[in-house]
């Protein structure tokens, strides 16, 4: 099992790709050292995003121990999180009105 | 710790030697060029302003061009004018002339023409080249220096490897008694808590979250979602999907430091040295111009997605924390930050090579960017040229 993720801080329910990862792969993911196992729902580009932990649809997503975003979507543990079920909560001059 | 550079006259420290053709607005701009290009040695800094622009933002047009003049890099500054312009070439020239450098100054209608100009101009930058050249380096404490914090093309490695790294060089300098800026305000939003926590006083908190909300509220009574200009294709392509995620890797180039001030763009650190957030836009020319109008004398530069940018008179290190654009751009790309991730590299072993590379540009290697003629260069505006 490779090492392909890693998670910048212990709270984070995300954690950043370092190498492409294949649908249905597991592979191993780096914590301050620890390595932890995780099955990936789908293949996810490098640089891109895994999740950790099931999150709800609305739930704020972490990365660097901080609030990055929410969830637009019910996203599962080990599923690709990117702009298709993550968005920002800052700068929204649409939601106005 | 020592470096080798220029003491100017009013006592700054400079780590180039430029003679610096300087247009006050657009319609000098082409003039000015062509003097450059007639004495080489001499560095232009051709732009699009300078002319029916009013209030605060001919204001910093002005004070950028006076800014960049007074950097201790230039040791002498000839000022090209058209002559009618709103950025009067006298009072530019007047300005940069109060750091006790030779500052000379022709219009184009005062010469007679783009030919005469030409002429005119070349003579006196080709004596300023002779004079310059003569100039002796001294020894320099690093305390005199002040960098530039900037990134580009961010992608997921930035934040992972390069900003934490150059936040270690950054640390090491300002042990040392310097100087550092971070800017680039749109990319604190979704940080500025954190980065707040830092300020010496609740007058800078308040500032650097005054800073951030005006840029957000800017972004917002524009009606729409800031995601697609920031963050931008290119760093959601590379995995950084929100503003928040962005700005979060961004602040880790501010290093560990307090943060002693925020500055308006262009404006010179008065309270003494230390780490400084100048209130700059996110894109990276303009931001770099005014943190080298703000005095820094060196660009420490973090990219994912690669960039060739350079600027006319101040070094740009570069440093990338993905190994495939190091590779894929290494013409371009002075340090290899993504050892953190591919080699297992630590972050303060690298943050240790940057610092060591700053001191070497410092004493005059050349960077990548340099080495190509690398001079991109922009002035923020902040209202629309009437």
């Amino acid at each position: 099992m490779k090492v392909k993720a890693i998670v910048a801080k212990g709270i984070d329910n995300v954690a950043s790709v370092i190498s492409f990862i294949e649908k249905n792969e597991v592979v191993g993911v780096n914590l301050d050292g620890e390595i932890k196992e995780v099955f990936v729902n789908h293949s996810v580009p490098y640089g891109h995003k895994i999740a950790l932990r099931d999150i709800k649809n609305g739930e704020d997503v972490y990365k660097y121990g901080e609030v990055i975003g929410r969830a637009t979507d019910d996203i599962k543990y080990g599923d690709y999180v990117h702009v298709h079920n993550v968005e920002s909560k800052r700068g929204r001059g649409d939601w106005k009105k | 710790m020592k470096i080798q550079g220029y003491r100017r006259e009013n006592g700054k420290v400079g780590i180039r030697n430029h003679v610096a053709i300087l247009p006050s607005s657009v319609c000098a701009s082409e003039t000015a060029v062509r003097i450059s290009n007639l004495v080489p040695g001499t560095v232009a800094l051709p732009h699009q302003h300078g002319c029916c622009q009013v209030g605060a933002d001919s204001e910093q047009t002005i004070n950028t061009l006076i800014g960049l003049g007074s950097n201790p890099n230039v040791a002498k500054v000839l000022v090209v004018g058209l002559g009618c312009e709103g950025a009067e070439p006298l009072r530019i020239s007047e300005e940069i002339k109060k750091t006790g450098k030779e500052v000379q100054m022709i219009t184009i209608q005062n010469c007679g023409g783009t030919l005469k100009t030409i002429e005119e101009g070349a003579r006196i930058a080709r004596k300023m080249i002779t004079k310059v050249a003569m100039l002796k380096k001294e020894e320099i404490d690093i305390s005199e220096l002040t960098l530039a914090i900037e990134c580009g093309g961010t992608d997921t490695t930035s934040g992972l490897c390069a900003n934490p790294a150059v936040g270690t060089a950054s640390d090491i300098l300002l042990s040392h008694g310097g100087t550092a800026m971070l800017s680039e305000t749109t990319e604190l939003i979704g940080a500025e808590h954190v980065l707040a926590n830092r300020a010496v006083s609740s007058e800078v908190k308040d500032k650097l979250l005054e800073i951030v909300k005006r840029t957000e509220d800017r972004a917002m009574s524009l009606g729409v979602d800031i995601r697609g200009g920031q963050p931008t294709p290119g760093n959601i392509e590379g995995g950084v999907i929100t503003i928040e995620e962005k700005s979060l890797g961004c602040i880790y180039k501010a290093g560990s430091s307090d943060i002693q001030g925020v500055l308006e763009y262009g404006e010179i650190p008065s309270s003494g040295k230390g780490f400084y957030v100048m209130d700059t836009p996110g894109q990276d020319i303009e931001s770099i111009t005014g943190m080298v109008a703000g005095g820094a004398q060196l660009v420490i530069f973090t990219t994912g997605r690669g960039t060739p940018t350079g600027f006319p008179i101040a070094p740009v290190i570069k440093i990338t924390g993905n190994e495939t654009t190091y590779n894929n751009m290494i013409d371009n790309i002075d340090i290899n930050a993504g050892r953190v991730i591919t080699e297992e590299a630590s972050i303060k072993s690298i943050g240790e090579e940057i610092f060591s590379e700053m001191m070497e540009v410092s004493n005059g290697k050349p960077t990548k960017s340099e080495s190509l003629g690398h001079k991109e260069f922009g002035i923020y505006k902040i209202a629309p040229t009437f």
